[in-house]
């Protein structure tokens, strides 16, 4: 039997790895936004489990809410990508310092 | 009768504010000659109007008018008004400042002939007159404090009358800051009166003043001062700006930069004899306070005495007559301080005729030597100017106290009174006063000599055009030398021995030296017979001769003497080193002061801690904050990871 908790642990170790992935990461940015979709996925694990759970549909139309923006903003960050590439000649993380005080 | 008379009281002083305010505004259009007869119709009126008050109050023994002719303004139930008080005093002084003014209005057609600033002129003096007579008529403290400033305001605007010249501009403002000084004093002492009295009108505040006397005053912790000594030298540090006293005296030599008939009017006959007037318009504060009475005596006598020596080797004719005049003054505050305040005003009456009339004679001369103030330059101008010569004859035999002469009056009852005196101090300003009677005659018949008498040290083009001056100015002076004889022996008995002011001098019994005086005296000759028993008028003599032995026998000796003694002639030439002092400690001092301020107090304190100071730590803490931001993406994303935990540790375990 699987439980909640179950579902709960997945969804925190993947959450860890996304954010490991965010602060490991020094080379792509490209991994960076993979790290952001993998965060909002396991996220969405915790909706779908608590609306079974909770014998309410409401948390699963909310994923569906994520899942499009998460599509449209990993639209936007590869579109952003390309201009920045364009500009910059380079997709490493390591480069983008302009930020810097 | 009493509105008719209310009327008059009104118009003395309006009538020559309208002057001063026609020949100031619309001078330019009227013209010098319609200005000059505004100005003075306004004065005659006024001059005339005290007549007839003077008949009502002195003559026909009118009792004295107190009344209020407007209320300005009344806050915190202390009423601001304009007011009157016409009793004895304040109709001699209507007299004594209206027709010595008139005088010098005349006077001033002659001398400021080719003036441009005539018009001007003639408004300043106006003006004066009516400030005065504010004065003179006030009923409260604020009223007499209006007049007050309102006079030092028209000195300080005819001392800098030529105002392209730089040392009359130096010397406006040394007036006026001088003054500003004494002032100060006085305004504290208007407000000690207010606040223990609760009142500024005279008859009141001297209803108070025995209940003020009790009390005392803490001014630094554990000293306690009586009241009343406290108010009174307060009051009197006033009047020793306003009337030249040691060590305030600075200013009075210096505003001879004004035009003369300013001299004679303001800084001779009337406005510096404000002072004297006001200790004896206060003569039931003072009265009350022993320790006041010796301050202003100890003042006096040093003025008296001090004052006259520096007379002794000044070139400058106008000067001559000025430091005279600060040692006259002198006098008069002596008299204040051994409480004979009638006889210190009856000098002031005379000495504001034979003042008068020596600054216009002066003034005449130097019409006639073509500005030259310089008396080494002059000599023997008797032959040219025969009527200015017998008048300044005429003054300087009553300023030096001849027998029979006015000024001999009110001296001798001055030197009597000192002499009677047993307050304290006194026995020093009876050796002030008597020496002051040798220095007086000796530098007096000096510049007599010098002026009238001797060798003729002019250069030819000057004596080719020596003549008498025009009648507007020769008439003045002969009315001023009429009572410079005679106003002395018609006045002595009542008013420096009888009670010629009746209630508006008060003195206690104690004080009471005219009195004793007064049983030696039996008529105005008798006092001359009895001055020749006495040494005063030996004293004169002795000046005079000497004055005539070293500038007309020996005109060579002066210069020997000032050679031997020359450290003293060098601190008399310096006057002291009053002005050095001044200038090194007050206006040093005050430099210094502010300097510690701005580069001190505001450049480094405001300036560089608290405005740049706060800049400059901000913009430290920023620069180092600034190494957090990092720029890298992933550095904020944990420093937001960080904090989310952080938070929620907080919100699980709070």
């Amino acid at each position: 039997m699987i439980t909640l908790s179950d579902y709960l642990v997945v969804s925190a170790i993947l959450f860890c790895l996304s954010l490991a992935g965010i602060f490991l990461n020094r080379k792509n940015v490209i991994i960076l936004l993979m790290s952001i979709e993998l965060m909002l996925l396991s996220v969405n694990i915790n909706f779908v489990a608590f609306s079974a759970f909770m014998q309410d549909i409401a948390g699963q139309v909310f994923v569906f809410f994520i899942l499009t923006v998460a599509a449209a903003e990993a639209a936007i960050g590869l579109a952003i990508l390309v201009v920045l590439y364009r500009s910059k000649q380079s997709i490493n993380v390591d480069d983008m310092d302009s930020m810097k005080g | 009768m009493t509105d008719s008379m209310q009327n008059i009281y009104l118009m003395i002083p309006l009538a020559p504010l309208l002057g001063a305010i026609v020949a100031g505004l619309f001078g330019w259009k009227i013209g010098r000659t319609a200005s000059h007869v505004a100005a003075i119709a306004g004065v005659a009126i006024a001059f005339v109007l005290s007549l007839i008050v003077f008949n009502h109050i002195v003559i026909n023994e009118a009792p004295a008018y107190n009344g209020t002719v407007y209320t300005w303004m009344v806050s915190g139930g202390i009423n601001f008004e304009v007011g009157f008080l016409i009793d004895k005093l304040t109709a001699m002084m209507l007299i004594v400042v209206t027709f010595v003014s008139l005088m010098v209005h005349i006077y001033t057609i002659g001398y400021m002939h080719d003036d441009p600033g005539y018009q001007r002129f003639f408004s300043y003096i106006a003006l004066f007159t009516f400030s005065m007579l504010m004065l003179v008529m006030s009923n409260n403290f604020l009223q007499l404090f209006f007049g007050w400033e309102a006079v030092g305001l028209v000195s300080y605007l005819l001392i800098g009358f030529w105002y392209t010249r730089p040392t009359a501009i130096y010397a406006n403002l040394k007036a006026f800051l001088v003054n500003r000084v004494g002032d100060f004093g006085f305004l504290l002492g208007i407000a000690a009166v207010l606040m223990y009295s609760g009142s500024l009108d005279y008859a009141e505040v001297f209803k108070q003043a025995p209940a003020m006397s009790g009390q005392t005053i803490e001014l630094f912790a554990g000293h306690e001062w009586s009241v009343m000594t406290v108010t009174c030298i307060l009051l009197f540090i006033g009047a020793m700006g306003k009337s030249a006293q040691v060590p305030l005296h600075v200013w009075l030599p210096d505003s001879m930069e004004g035009p003369t008939p300013i001299s004679a009017l303001i800084h001779a006959a009337t406005m510096v004899t404000a002072g004297i007037y006001m200790v004896a318009r206060m003569s039931p504060l003072f009265e009350l306070s022993e320790t006041a009475l010796t301050f202003v005596l100890v003042i006096g006598a040093t003025t008296a005495l001090f004052m006259g020596f520096l007379g002794l080797i000044q070139n400058d004719i106008k000067r001559v007559v000025a430091y005279s005049t600060l040692s006259q003054l002198g006098y008069m505050t002596v008299a204040l301080g051994v409480s004979a305040y009638a006889t210190g005003v009856f000098h002031l009456m005379t000495h504001a005729f034979f003042k008068a009339l020596l600054f216009l004679g002066a003034g005449s001369v130097i019409i006639a030597m073509h500005h030259e103030q310089d008396m080494r330059k002059m000599g023997g101008l008797r032959k040219y100017m025969p009527i200015t010569w017998i008048t300044s004859l005429i003054g300087s035999l009553a300023l030096i106290g001849t027998p029979g002469f006015a000024g001999f009056y009110s001296k001798d009852a001055i030197i009597s009174a000192v002499r009677d005196s047993s307050i304290a101090g006194s026995g020093y300003a009876y050796f002030a006063v008597l020496t002051g009677v040798f220095i007086t005659a000796l530098y007096s018949f000096r510049m007599y000599f010098l002026v009238f008498h001797g060798k003729e040290r002019m250069d030819d083009h000057t004596r080719d055009h020596l003549h008498e001056c025009s009648r507007v100015v020769t008439w003045p002076l002969i009315a001023l030398a009429i009572p410079s004889v005679v106003i002395g022996a018609v006045y002595v008995d009542q008013m420096a021995f009888g009670g010629f002011f009746g209630s508006a001098i008060y003195v206690a019994d104690v004080h009471k030296v005219s009195a004793d005086v007064a049983h030696h005296f039996s008529s105005w000759w008798g006092l001359i017979l009895h001055s020749f028993s006495d040494f005063p008028v030996y004293l004169a003599a002795a000046g005079v001769g000497t004055a005539w032995f070293l500038y007309m026998k020996r005109p060579d000796l002066p210069a020997k003497i000032q050679q031997k003694f020359s450290f003293i002639y060098k601190v008399l030439d310096n006057k002291y080193f009053a002005d050095r002092f001044n200038e090194i400690v007050f206006a040093g001092g005050s430099r210094f002061i502010g300097n510690l301020f701005w580069r001190v107090g505001d450049e480094k304190l405001i300036d560089g801690l608290v405005i740049n100071g706060s800049a400059k730590s901000i913009g430290w803490f920023s620069g180092v904050v600034r190494h957090i931001q990092t720029g890298y993406l992933y550095h904020y994303a944990f420093a937001m990871i960080v904090g989310l935990l952080l938070l929620m540790t907080w919100v699980v375990f709070r």
